[in-house]
């Protein structure tokens, strides 16, 4: 089965919930992908939260053990793309 | 003015009547009821079909996106009554130390919406399925540690669960802390557990009415009291010492937090009458005033016989018969649990503050026996220097605080 990889529009979805359109162009801006989570506001529940829905949708585990090391969103949608090229 | 004096300089509330401070009294000293039939799902096969629903407060209206999805309906109302408290009282947050400003907030039922929506999802889809904001979203602090992480006050924070007495013991508490040398404290309490989950809850207490008709369900000190209409909402206060209020120029004062106190009922069965009047008796003692100096009573109104004959006993012990207007405007609100009393404390200030007491609705015919001198149907204008609010929660607890104006 081919997958489409993870988008930052997807990763926006999935950490902002439904109803965070407004927050769309935040995500699109240049910077945002290498700002540290806890910058954009996102607690560790958050993160742990992401991991969960990430598994869901993706069927990519990403353990809690490597949640603490994607500080960024572009280390998550790096992560969760390349296990994806891997399958 | 005593510079220990503890005064309140920013005031919101969240009711079914009324959203906001001044729409609220309005429509508080207008009688008009925000008590109906239950909207917010189907309650068709309940045996309680009423509620004081705030339906007009819409979340995504006054609370960030990202927070709405990651906490309960009673958070909502307390992020947003907090933000609004702040700004009556003009308090430039930037200003204050990390350590100077405290929260201390009522809860009583948690987050039961948001609980049920993560329960139906462990159930239909199991347990990876439950949002990992459970664990914080359900919890009785969940509001006060919302309002401090989005406010940055890492004073002296806490909850308080007394069900329907926790609005003044949370008061009691920001009295405390203050004293201590807390620069300002948010307090007050929301409840919103208007879901089925909650509703079945609230239903084992054996205490809501099932009389269909709004003007009619609630109705305490009524010869045809038959229990109490559940609501939701709120109230919130900013309190400071008014040392610390005139230093930074507050622009307003709505009056004092006089003094307060609180007891709990000997356990069932014991013999031994229970504590309601002593709670009243020590608030006055705490606030340095007598009997005679209350001018209103803003009474707890249970609804249900046995304890509208409770708090008419406590109340003309030590009032004397028809000795003190008494009014209940929750009965235009339904109790609100941990939001009820904060409401009835901001009710009583306005109250100070305007020089008129707010009516009670729907009570047609008062138990005589009560001796009490209830303001019914209409306000009544009249200075208020001094306001006894008194509330119980379910399972013993007492608490009285005593309001007055600025001297």
């Amino acid at each position: 089965m081919t997958m489409s990889g993870i988008t930052r529009q997807d990763l926006r979805r999935i950490l902002e919930g439904p109803g965070s359109e407004a927050d769309a162009a935040v995500w699109e801006a240049a910077g945002t992908l290498d700002t540290p989570f806890s910058d954009l506001g996102f607690d560790s529940l958050a993160l742990l939260e992401m991991a969960v829905r990430i598994e869901q949708e993706y069927t990519v585990a990403v353990p809690e053990e490597a949640v603490e090391n994607l500080a960024t969103p572009r280390a998550v949608l790096d992560f969760v793309n390349r296990r994806l090229a891997e399958a | 003015m005593s510079p220990d004096a503890l005064v309140v300089t920013g005031m919101s509330a969240i009711a079914p009547n009324g959203v906001g401070l001044e729409e609220y009294w309005a429509a508080t000293l207008a009688g008009t009821s925000g008590i109906g039939a239950l909207q917010r799902f189907d309650a068709g096969s309940y045996p309680v079909r009423l509620a004081g629903e705030a339906d007009r407060f819409v979340a995504s209206d006054h609370v960030p996106t990202r927070l709405i999805t990651r906490t309960d309906r009673m958070t909502h109302l307390a992020l947003a009554a907090a933000e609004w408290a702040l700004a009556d009282a003009g308090v430039d947050t930037q200003r204050l130390g990390e350590y100077d400003a405290a929260v201390v907030t009522a809860n009583s039922s948690g987050g039961y919406e948001f609980g049920q929506r993560e329960m139906q999802a462990l159930w239909s889809q199991g347990p990876r399925s439950v949002g990992a904001y459970q664990s914080i979203a359900w919890f009785y602090a969940a509001s006060t540690g919302q309002i401090s992480i989005r406010h940055k006050f890492r004073g002296p924070c806490g909850v308080i669960a007394s069900e329907q007495a926790g609005g003044i013991d949370a008061a009691a508490q920001a009295m405390r802390t203050v004293r201590a040398g807390t620069r300002l404290a948010v307090t007050g309490g929301t409840d919103a557990s208007l879901s089925p989950w909650g509703f079945v809850s609230q239903l084992a207490t054996g205490r809501l009415s099932e009389r269909p008709d709004p003007r009619r369900a609630y109705v305490p000190f009524d010869t045809e009291a038959c229990g109490y209409v559940p609501g939701e909402g709120g109230a919130m206060l900013v309190v400071e010492s008014a040392a610390a209020a005139s230093a930074r120029g507050a622009r307003r004062i709505y009056g004092q937090l006089r003094g307060s106190a609180t007891t709990f009922d000997p356990r069932p069965g014991s013999g031994r009458p229970p504590a309601l009047r002593r709670a009243i008796e020590s608030a006055l003692a705490d606030a340095g005033v007598r009997a005679s100096d209350i001018d209103v009573v803003f009474a707890d109104g249970m609804g249900v016989p046995e304890y509208d004959a409770a708090e008419a006993a406590a109340l003309t012990d030590v009032f004397g018969r028809h000795g003190v207007p008494v009014t209940v405007p929750k009965t235009m609100t339904g109790r609100l649990y941990a939001g009820g009393a904060a409401l009835d404390v901001v009710t009583a200030l306005l109250s100070v503050r305007d020089g008129v007491i707010p009516p009670s609705v729907s009570i047609t015919r008062p138990v005589p026996d009560y001796g009490l001198d209830l303001v019914i149907g209409r306000p009544v204008r009249r200075t208020v220097r001094n306001a006894l609010v008194v509330a119980r929660g379910y399972g013993g607890f007492n608490a009285a605080l005593v309001v007055g104006e600025n001297t």
